[in-house]
């Protein structure tokens, strides 16, 4: 048997950099999506709850009473999934935790408190619908909220000490010597990042939550309630789009000072110089000239510092000597994830004034099928929205895993098989995303089924729910 | 400083063996339920039983990470680079048994809620192996100092890790089974009581009989761990036994509360023997919890991370459990007849 396993693993010696890099990747890239609904789907459900409660709206109620049902499955699935990234931390980068463990660990301390305290508050709040009195029960789900909040700040604040790494001391070998926590969470980088990612996840949440009832509406289901699933979630999306746009900016702006290189690929500049033009799409050659794309002249310039307009320096890609940057492909792709990004979120932003204008002007959503298919592909948009920027942040960092200190081929495992367990685990995760799906398009169905809650045999649908909700309703008005 | 870091991780691998493993316990008596109709009435049970806490049960696992990376950074990298394999596979089950689990809640059809539920099964006992192989990798000294990789094979397939990961998943089936004793009662399903009392008993005889075999594996291949477990450990393997016995004894004559102290006392007092037992290397023989530690800095970090977890998360854990307890939590669904409720059955 130990040969056996031994013959295996020699079989098996392939470059564990590019596997580790693609499974870290494709795992975050999965997690990812399931942040925004596990941080910002409480407070929509919270919104929806109160207003059932307070203005005794049992169509409001059921609305939180199921996305509470939705949420036990996709906070199940980004719990399990968040799980793996714990371990991947040490199983594809052991030397990185190895050295830097005691810097870069420090945010997960307080990630897992506030994580702990929204898996306690979830489970209470998803499972207190029928006995605990409707106030109490509405507080339960306050805490989910502030701890959805609180512990996906402590995530990215990890992420920015990648960025812009401080609070610690190295001896003369490199070795951590001593360690400032607070430095190390309130790193340089981690405001920008940090507020950045929240307005992401309320975003995402909201447009891809109202996505699904704007295909309802598509389908000609307009009554109230799908009225309100749309839009309590799109009005969460649309407030954010501008304060995103003022948060990006600024950050975009502290990459320009802070990580010359990473915004020397964003704009695709492989020279140093002024008058830079923002250039749309396009790539850039072997040969370090830029081809094909729209330049905008002097436009990236201007945007770095508005104060010097045109004549703003930006450091070009070789400002940084050759093994310090991310290579040509890595920077093309940086700099097409930032068109995308860019452009999407710009899109949505003209789709969310679209919503507002017709609120000023006509006191309603807009009601044409051209704003719902809009609205319709308005969520998967966001989530390649945000995909496209984690990929400017992680891409942009290269070839660094703790910029300036240790690059990704040193913090690598020695580990030879990977590439296996990269394959198990896109397979497995591909199921457990087919099935997630499959899972909460099943539990619409359901639920729409059981209009009118005389449904019986439901298991975890809305059994007997009919009584509880007017009972409550009731209560709630006296 | 470094001591109260090992103290606070040892009661992390303690409460995530007694709150997570009754959970991974309970996947395992789900498995072995039988058929579709037969098993109907224990799985019932146990999805009504987990049901609102299983998550944050695990969230201790990730504590437990983190406590390693933050604290004993060099010995988190030697444990992940030498126990790739074991490591991975539990990370896969996490994930294929958290994720079945929710779907087989929120699925209708039998075809599904059994494929689900097979997938939750199976890797509720393969997580608890995996996790007890990689403990008795470590605890055998398997695993060398300086973020090096010691052997990828032996370090989790040698007889230490076998008897460990065994013994894992026997104890945390014991405990499932005597909470479940316990749920069973609460709820007055007597046939259920009864059920999962005789196989608390078979359970428990069968983590006897390994923790006795265990002795003789421990002294032939993990021998600094022996030796500590027979001199400054005695104390608390003496505890185990008794509680364990006494457990025993109580389940016989059903008293299930006091069974479910004493069973949960057994647990924590062997795995804190193990702790003693191998003080003070973290890595035995070749890495102490001292030599380990990280700067005082990123420590006190974690200590702060503690006490804070004393003031906020043990109070919502306490008001989780005590909501569960009450039934104020009650499972919806799930072939509940209309009208009755299960409390008040």
């Amino acid at each position: 048997m130990i040969a056996t396993l031994n013959a295996l693993t020699a079989i098996v010696l392939i470059n564990p950099v590019p596997w580790a890099r693609a499974q870290m990747a494709f795992t975050l890239g999965f997690h990812i999506i399931l942040v925004p609904l596990g941080v910002s789907w409480a407070f929509m459900t919270l919104i929806a709850n109160y207003r059932g409660i307070r203005h005794n709206d049992s169509d409001a109620l059921v609305l939180a009473q199921r996305w509470s049902k939705f949420m036990a499955v996709t906070f199940a699935v980004g719990a399990v999934t968040g799980t793996v990234l714990t371990f991947e931390f040490g199983l594809l980068w052991p030397r990185f935790m190895g050295q830097w463990g005691e810097a870069f660990g420090v945010p997960f301390g307080f990630e897992g408190l506030f994580f702990f305290t929204e898996a306690i508050f979830i489970a209470i709040y998803i499972f207190g619908w029928r006995r605990l009195k409707p106030w109490a029960h509405f507080w339960t789900g306050v805490p989910i909220v502030l701890a959805g909040i609180f512990g996906s700040i402590s995530v990215v604040a990890a992420n920015a000490w990648m960025n812009a790494p401080s609070g610690f001391v190295l001896d003369s070998n490199g070795n951590v010597v001593s360690v400032d926590p607070v430095q190390v969470i309130f790193n340089d980088s981690m405001p920008w990042q940090a507020a950045h990612m929240v307005v992401a996840a309320y975003l995402v949440g909201g447009f891809l939550i109202a996505s699904v009832y704007a295909v309802g509406m598509l389908r000609g289901r307009r009554d109230r309630y799908h009225y309100l699933g749309f839009l309590i979630p799109f009005t969460v999306g649309a407030v954010m789009t501008p304060i995103q746009m003022g948060v990006g900016d600024g950050l975009a702006r502290w990459v320009y000072q802070n990580q010359p290189v990473k915004f020397a690929a964003i704009e695709l500049v492989p020279t140093t110089r002024s008058d830079v033009p923002e250039t749309l799409l396009g790539h850039l050659n072997e040969d370090g000239t830029v081809s094909g794309g729209i330049p905008i002249p002097g436009f990236a310039s201007w945007l770095s510092d508005p104060s010097t307009g045109k004549a703003t320096v930006v450091q070009g890609l070789n400002s940084a000597p050759p093994d310090q940057e991310p290579t040509i492909r890595q920077t093309n792709i940086v700099h097409l994830c930032w068109d995308i990004m860019v452009g999407l979120g710009t899109l949505l932003f003209l789709l969310a004034v679209w919503y507002a204008l017709s609120w000023i002007f006509r006191r309603r959503m807009p009601q044409t099928k051209w704003f719902l298919r809009g609205a319709a592909v308005a969520g998967v948009a966001a989530v390649i929205t945000m995909e496209a920027g984690w990929v400017v942040t992680e891409v942009g960092r290269q070839p660094w895993i703790v910029y300036g200190h240790m690059k990704v081929e040193d913090a690598v495992t020695a580990n030879t098989g990977v590439w296996i367990t990269f394959f198990a685990v896109v397979i497995l995760y591909a199921l457990v995303g087919t099935a997630t799906i499959l899972v909460l398009r099943s539990m619409g169905r359901r639920f729409r089924r059981a209009e009118g809650f005389t449904d019986q045999d439901t298991p975890y649908g809305p059994s007997a729910l009919t009584e509880e909700v007017s009972a409550r309703a009731g209560e709630a008005v006296r | 400083m470094s001591t109260a870091v090992a103290v606070v991780l040892l009661l992390a691998v303690v409460a995530y063996a007694i709150f997570g493993g009754a959970d991974f316990g309970a996947g395992f008596w789900d498995l072995i339920a039988g058929g579709p109709e037969r098993g109907e009435h224990p799985r019932d049970t146990i999805e009504h039983s987990i049901g609102p806490v299983w998550e944050a049960n695990h969230v201790w696992l990730i504590f437990i990470f983190v406590i390693l990376w933050t604290s004993f950074p060099e010995a988190y990298a030697s444990i992940t680079l030498t126990l790739f394999v074991p490591l991975t596979i539990a990370a896969l089950g996490i994930v294929l048994r958290g994720a079945s689990f929710a779907f087989r809640k929120a699925v209708v059809g039998l075809g599904y809620r059994r494929v689900f539920g097979a997938a939750f099964a199976a890797s509720s006992v393969l997580v608890p192996y995996c996790m007890g192989a990689t403990a008795g990798g470590v605890a055998s000294g398997r695993v060398p100092a300086g973020g090096q990789a010691g052997d990828p094979v032996d370090s989790w397939i040698n007889p230490t890790s076998v008897v460990a990961g065994v013994l894992a998943v026997a104890t945390v089936a014991y405990l499932a089974a005597v909470y479940l004793v316990w749920d069973a009662r609460r709820l007055a399903d007597h046939d259920m009581a009864d059920y999962f009392r005789r196989r608390a008993i078979v359970a428990a005889s069968i983590v006897g009989i390994i923790s006795f075999a265990g002795i003789f594996v421990l002294r032939a291949d993990a021998r600094y761990l022996f030796d500590g477990l027979a001199s400054r450990g005695l104390p608390l393997i003496i505890l185990s036994v008794v509680c364990g016995v006494g457990a025993l004894v109580l389940l016989v004559r059903k008293a299930a509360r006091g069974a479910r102290v004493l069973a949960i006392l057994a647990v924590a007092s062997i795995i804190i023997g193990w702790g003693v037992a191998q003080w003070p290397y973290l890595l035995p023989e070749s890495l102490t919890f001292s030599a380990a530690a990280a700067p005082s800095g990123t420590l006190a970090a974690v200590l702060v991370v503690v006490v804070l977890a004393a003031i906020i998360v043990v109070p919502g854990f306490a008001l989780l459990f005590v909501l569960h307890e009450k039934d104020l939590l009650p499972e919806e669904g799930v072939d509940e007849e209309p009208g009755v409720d299960r409390a008040t059955t």
